[in-house]
């Protein structure tokens, strides 16, 4: 009995927020029927657990509200209690569309908190893999929005070249989703050669097999039908609401965290920052889209730049040993065994970092009090921050045009939920 | 100290005489301890004025110090489009009833991080306009991300599908 009372009263709340959305659209409907639609946690659109509690004037949304949640798994919790390294992982799962530039961003945290760098084979190697997972990344977005909006081959195609790019990471890392390549102070292993050659092969064909599906995408009237002009946000809304990546970028804004504040090696590296006016589905398409090719355009540079070298810095207290060594020199056994058990012990500070991940600005603030852990570790997630703008982007359009929305975001729930 | 972050705490200094400002710099970041009271101004003025323009409020969370002072803190990292900077403000309420204004009138993009702060800590944001949980169930009683809630969880406060 008292749980039935519970569950009323938390429907209730949750009908209240919708009603504290401010309405301002009217229609002289002769039904006056209004109705609350759920859609989610599961549902083939929402592109994971996302539930959203759209409110219905006929086929038009007057109000929507996002509930999250539904894939929290506390990772802020667990970073308090393991070591630096011992996160690596687990960033994989935040956003599991591109580890590698999950793991990209946390060591750069990490290393800045600690003071110390990447050799500059490690540093090539790391932008390299972050462009490796853009690229991976906006396919995949490509894929979904196509499919969301009833274009089913593109997704076929896109997810073809997903294939191997996950192959790449496999050779590369020894593992197509979770990769955990990154090591604070350089990489798990060096890139072979012979994985250096596969992906210049694959980049060399990615640039036509793109053109393939942006032929089959570009001049559809269908395609552009369903998302031209749909879920417009003006740029003075989307700065407010912290929109980030190349959301931001189809508002005519340009920020882009690789130009502003450089890191890694991309102030050597010469692409351009693609910036759309419209801010509408359609705009966010094409942002992506020629981001995809400024990404391939980089790693073409990064592969014949790329020099030889370590990919380990030579700082036995912070930085673990490489496995063979540990296994014959006690020195490094010994480093070994005080990384792993007590961790490396930086300063008493706080810093916050941030890259420019496919999906935005990703950050990671962490608080040291001097000890193995973290005292606190925030994830800035762009697709949590992204998804926030989900109600104005949707304000009056129709209800076929929510899934549209959606897929233009590109949010991952693993890491709008953490 | 580095240019930018010495100017932006002068003219802080200069704008808000008679408070308390604590900086301190790591790491070449700026940090500023801002007393409670005064964080919406201080938010305000620094977004409006337009050589330091922090239109981007970048992140916000909270940090539970464990001290019988000033036990939680609430964390700002604004990023400026112009001038492409960042700073960090802070600010610290007691264990106590933890109340400070909400900033969701300067930045709209606050409302689901305090949201998400009011869910791990406890903090509530006076002037939300929607302070409800945002990641747990609102019938959970505990705020997980403080320092005296365990890891594993605690027995009975999740409501588990009967078997």
């Amino acid at each position: 009995m008292e749980k039935k009372q519970e569950q009323g009263l938390r429907k209730t709340r949750i009908l209240e927020a919708l009603e504290n959305e401010h309405v301002t659209i009217t229609f002289d409907d002769p039904l006056e029927n209004e109705m609350v639609l759920n859609m989610g946690p599961q549902h083939p659109a929402t592109h994971g657990v996302l539930r959203l509690l759209i409110k219905l004037d006929g086929e038009i949304v007057l109000a929507s509200v996002p509930e999250l949640g539904y894939l929290h798994r506390g990772y802020e919790k667990l970073a308090e209690n393991c070591s630096f390294h011992e996160f690596i992982p687990h960033t994989d799962r935040l956003d599991y569309l591109s580890p590698l530039s999950n793991n990209v961003a946390y060591v750069l945290a990490v290393e800045k908190l600690l003071g110390i760098e990447a050799p500059p084979r490690a540093q090539y190697i790391r932008t390299l893999i972050s462009e490796l997972a853009r690229i991976s990344s906006h396919l995949m977005f490509l894929g979904s929005l196509a499919m969301d909006v009833g274009a089913l081959t593109v997704w076929m195609w896109s997810f073809r070249e997903r294939e191997k790019m996950y192959d790449i990471f496999e050779k590369i890392a020894g593992a197509r989703f979770t990769t955990s390549y990154t090591r604070i102070g350089g990489l798990a292993q060096d890139m072979t050669p012979e994985s250096l050659s596969i992906i210049r092969g694959f980049i060399n064909e990615l640039p036509e097999k793109v053109l393939e599906c942006e032929k089959l995408l570009n001049t559809n009237r269908i395609f552009l039908g369903r998302v031209d002009g749909v879920g417009v946000i003006s740029q003075e809304r989307a700065i407010d609401l912290g929109l980030t990546g190349p959301c931001l970028r189809a508002c005519g804004v340009e920020h882009d965290l690789r130009r502003a504040n450089p890191y890694l090696i991309y102030n050597d590296l010469d692409f351009a920052v693609p910036v759309y006016e419209g801010g509408d589905c359609l705009a966010r398409y094409y942002v992506r889209m020629a981001e995809i090719k400024e990404s391939t355009k980089i790693v073409r540079q990064l592969l014949d730049k790329i020099p030889a070298g370590e990919v380990h810095a030579g700082l036995p207290k912070q930085v673990l040993p490489n496995k063979e060594r540990v296994y014959k020199k006690m020195e490094e056994l010994i480093h070994d065994f005080m990384l792993i058990n007590f961790g490396v012990n930086p300063p008493v500070g706080e810093i916050y970092h941030a890259v420019e991940a496919p999906k935005g600005e990703l950050g990671f603030y962490i608080y040291s009090n001097g000890e193995g852990q973290p005292w606190r570790l925030k994830i800035r997630s762009p697709s949590f921050v992204n998804l926030q703008s989900i109600s104005t982007m949707m304000k009056g359009a129709m209800i076929s045009d929510v899934v549209a929305i959606v897929g233009s975001l590109d949010p991952v729930m693993g890491e709008a939920d953490k | 100290m580095e240019a930018l972050n010495e100017k932006v705490l002068e003219r802080l200094k200069a704008k808000f005489l008679g408070t308390k400002l604590e900086a301190n710099e790591f790491r070449s970041e700026l940090t500023v301890v801002i007393p409670k009271e005064k964080i919406v101004e201080v938010c305000k003025f620094l977004k409006d004025d337009h050589e330091l323009c922090f239109n981007l409020l970048a992140d916000l969370c909270g940090i539970d110090m464990n001290t019988s002072v000033n036990r939680f803190g609430v964390i700002y990292n604004l990023y400026s489009f112009t001038n492409k900077y960042r700073i960090r403000l802070k600010v610290f309420v007691e264990e106590e009833h933890p109340k400070l204004p909400t900033v969701t009138g300067v930045w709209g993009t606050a409302n689901w991080h305090e949201r998400e702060t009011f869910d791990m800590f406890g903090i509530i944001f006076e002037g939300h306009p929607d302070l409800r949980r945002m990641y747990m169930p609102d019938e959970f009683e505990y705020h997980p991300l403080r320092k005296d809630f365990p890891l594993m969880g605690i027995r009975g406060s999740l409501d588990l599908p009967k078997k």
